[in-house]
């Protein structure tokens, strides 16, 4: 059996959402700005996907929701046009993250470090949290900036985007929120918080990849990261990626409808599922449920190191996720368990499950017993777990949080 | 760069069958107890290497044969991912039937070619050679436990890049011979800072004494002292006659370093100057001979008269080179 439970990575292609995009490949093809048929047959399509888009984060018309290649072009896109708006200009010398960020915000940051602002990386708290107050502590009157992730993609941690959008709205200090996890997750209403920018990516919600979007608030629009033809008004220019930009449209629309589903199905299923790992002894799990993402665990295994975890899972042909040293190219630990200050022996144990609207029982049922049979076998190997493997039921009576 | 570097891949993709095939079943994995090694008449020897916080840890038994030193039985566990399990276990493997002194001798190459496939292929992607490292350490410290000695006498040279198993010497030798002044250039020439990159610079997945960064630094510096030297000395150069005695020694150095030390390296051994005294019309140089010059029989042959024409070709034709 095939198992996927890497949807924090990425995520299949909902099979409607494939089909909206098909004939925008071999039928209608024209290049959108065109002034001929070919290029009209686009607009249609592209509209209604828009317009889908616009609704599934609840935007104005006012607003723009600018569609870039990825999240990670849109992160950089708030975060250099900043720089490049309000550092080099003299007017403000700083900006916030927090230390957790994926890393197209955090290597962004830091290159913008390099070139003479002031970045200061928030704290998350033992729950993974960034804590609202600490962005209120770090504002000045020379901060230009806020970006602080709506959910995190290790934990499912979601961060308190409206009070921080509160205190960015009193401090008139610009936010921005990457909402990559958010999105199909939790409700997400761009005019229901203060928010300036908000980023999202297609594949993260059964769309295509080499898709993503900016939202930027009436008034707040950004100086152009990528100039050229002046597509999307001119704020992003390139040939319009019409089968993304369609893709996204219908995904988004797929993604709000299924919500509920999600809020609610496979929290359950989410929590079952964890509640029989955490049955294993010696797991632990960080960020409580009621503050994360529907679909997320992070769970640490004492005594195995994540990678062969994620060999024997593999093995056994599921897919799940670890941002520990051996797996990842650049040897690290992984950063969230790092960042909460877990128990140093743990911060190489931690493995991520994450679920999606696609994801069954019965898959689920067979990669609990996988992941015992894998826990067995990697403590007995392990030259830091004291474990008895002959006829051992893998703990069924303690459990830790 | 280029295309491979572009798309990257799964690691796990370059792990050979073998290692695939002991990750999946190490042969070796366990435990030796006490017992156990009594019956064989052996003695326990059980070492631990590496931290899980670091992500990597390994545990070596050996039973050993106190008459013959040698590793009857030999076990491992492991803290690790796939790399570092096969690694452990093919290391486990090494070593059985072995003298202590002949495990000694196992390295991390040692235990990487022995999970090829076949010759040509690495066993495991670069970033992956840091596991076989370990494997290597925990040897030593197993050896240094049954000998009860220090862990590190069995280091003949500080190595730099574990991964590699490229020393300090080597490095500072063949950065001043080519004139090296990137990490690319490091990695071309020796393949240091290949593997995991750790060696690098600090702040990679494991904390170094020196890294290739201090290297490059250190040389540097030693130019830019070697280049104001010779604009102080220039003007003095033609009359060593005329020198002051500090001079004449820099302007020896100088020549030494340029043209003669590399070659004293490159066979392991080195030279300092002493002194340098008037006698009559002669300037008589003592030096004495360093590392595995000492005693060599050339050193007061060919390569003595090598050292003497080429001073006395670029200083004074009176020069004299006595060693000491």
């Amino acid at each position: 059996m095939n198992v996927y439970l890497d949807n924090n990575a990425t995520t299949i292609v909902d099979p409607q959402v494939f089909a909206e995009m098909e004939p925008y490949f071999v039928q209608k093809y024209g290049n959108p700005n065109s002034l001929h048929s070919f290029a009209s047959d686009t607009h249609p399509g592209i509209k209604a996907a828009m317009q889908k888009i616009y609704a599934g984060i609840n935007a104005s018309t006012k607003d723009s929701v600018v569609i870039t290649s990825c999240a990670t072009e849109s992160n950089n896109w708030v975060l250099k046009s900043v720089y490049f708006e309000q550092i080099i200009t003299g007017k403000k010398n700083h900006i916030i993250i927090s230390e957790v960020e994926h890393p197209s915000v955090i290597a962004t940051a830091k290159w913008i470090e390099s070139m003479g602002c002031r970045v200061t990386y928030l704290p998350i708290n033992k729950e993974g949290i960034v804590e609202a107050q600490t962005v209120k502590d770090n504002i000045t009157d020379k901060t230009a900036l806020v970006s602080v992730m709506w959910a995190n993609n290790e934990t499912g941690a979601i961060f308190p985007v409206e009070e921080i959008g509160d205190i960015c709205k009193e401090a008139g200090v610009l936010f921005h929120t990457d909402a990559v996890q958010a999105i199909g997750k939790t409700p997400v209403n761009v005019q229901g918080f203060n928010v300036d920018y908000l980023t999202f990516s297609a594949h993260k919600f059964h769309g295509p990849k080499g898709v993503g979007a900016l939202f930027m608030k009436k008034g707040k629009e950004l100086m152009p990261l990528l100039h050229g033809g002046s597509q999307m008004g001119g704020y992003r220019s390139g040939t319009l990626n019409v089968a993304g930009i369609v893709g996204m449209g219908k995904a988004i629309e797929a993604a709000v409808d299924a919500l509920d589903f999600e809020m609610t199905e496979i929290r359950e299923m989410r929590d079952d599922f964890e509640d029989e790992l955490l049955k294993i002894e010696d797991t632990f799990v960080v960020t409580p449920r009621n503050k994360r993402t529907p679909n997320t665990i992070l769970i640490s295994f004492r005594g195995i190191e994540g990678e062969s975890m994620l060999w024997d899972l593999n093995r056994a042909g599921i897919g799940a996720s670890t941002g520990s040293a051996c797996a990842s190219e650049d040897l690290e630990a992984n950063s969230v368990m790092e960042a909460i200050g877990a128990a140093e022996d743990l911060a190489h144990t931690a493995i991520r499950f994450s679920l999606s609207r696609y994801t069954t029982e019965e898959e689920l049922e067979y990669t609990l017993k996988v992941v015992k049979a894998a826990v067995i076998r990697l403590r007995g190997i392990s030259s830091s777990y004291a474990y008895a493997p002959e006829g051992h039921e893998s703990g069924l009576d303690s459990h830790h949080h | 760069m280029g295309m491979d570097s572009l798309i990257g891949g799964t690691i796990w993709d370059e792990y050979s069958d073998k290692v695939t095939d002991l990750m999946n079943n190490p042969q070796n994995m366990g435990e030796i107890t006490e017992e156990q090694a009594k019956e064989m008449g052996a003695r326990l020897i059980v070492a631990d290497f590496g931290a899980e916080s670091c992500g990597d840890a390994v545990r070596l038994y050996w039973a050993v044969e106190p008459e013959t030193d040698k590793i009857l039985l030999s076990k491992f566990k492991s803290f690790g991912c796939g790399t570092a399990i096969a690694s452990s276990d093919t290391m486990a493997e090494l070593c059985k039937g072995k003298t202590v002194d002949e495990a000694v001798k196992i390295t991390n190459i040692d235990v990487e070619m022995a999970m090829r496939d076949n010759p040509d292929t690495p066993a495991v992607p670069p970033q992956k050679m840091h596991c076989s490292v370990m494997a290597y350490d925990v040897i030593k410290k197993a050896a240094a436990q049954y000998k009860g000695v220090d862990m590190e006498s069995f280091e003949e040279e500080i190595i730099v890049c574990e991964c590699a198993r490229v020393s300090l010497s080597t490095l500072q030798e063949v950065i001043r011979l080519n004139d090296l002044t990137t990490v690319e250039q490091i990695t071309d020439y020796t393949k240091a800072g290949a593997f995991c990159k750790s060696c690098i610079r600090p702040g990679g997945h494991e904390e170094k004494d020196i890294y290739l960064v201090d290297l490059l630094e250190e040389y540097e510096k030693e130019k830019m002292a070697s280049a104001a030297t010779l604009g102080n000395e220039s003007a003095s150069d033609a009359e060593f006659g005329k020198m002051t005695i500090v001079q004449k020694i820099k302007a020896v150095d100088k020549i030494v370093d340029e043209n003669i030390r590399q070659m004293l390296i490159m066979d392991g051994g080195d030279m300092e100057i002493l002194d340098i005294k008037e006698n009559g019309a002669n300037f008589d140089i003592y030096i004495r001979y360093l590392g595995a010059c000492n005693g060599c029989a050339s050193s007061s042959t060919g390569t003595l008269f090598a050292i003497e024409n080429i001073l006395k070709e670029k200083l004074d034709e009176n020069i004299r080179v006595l060693p000491i």
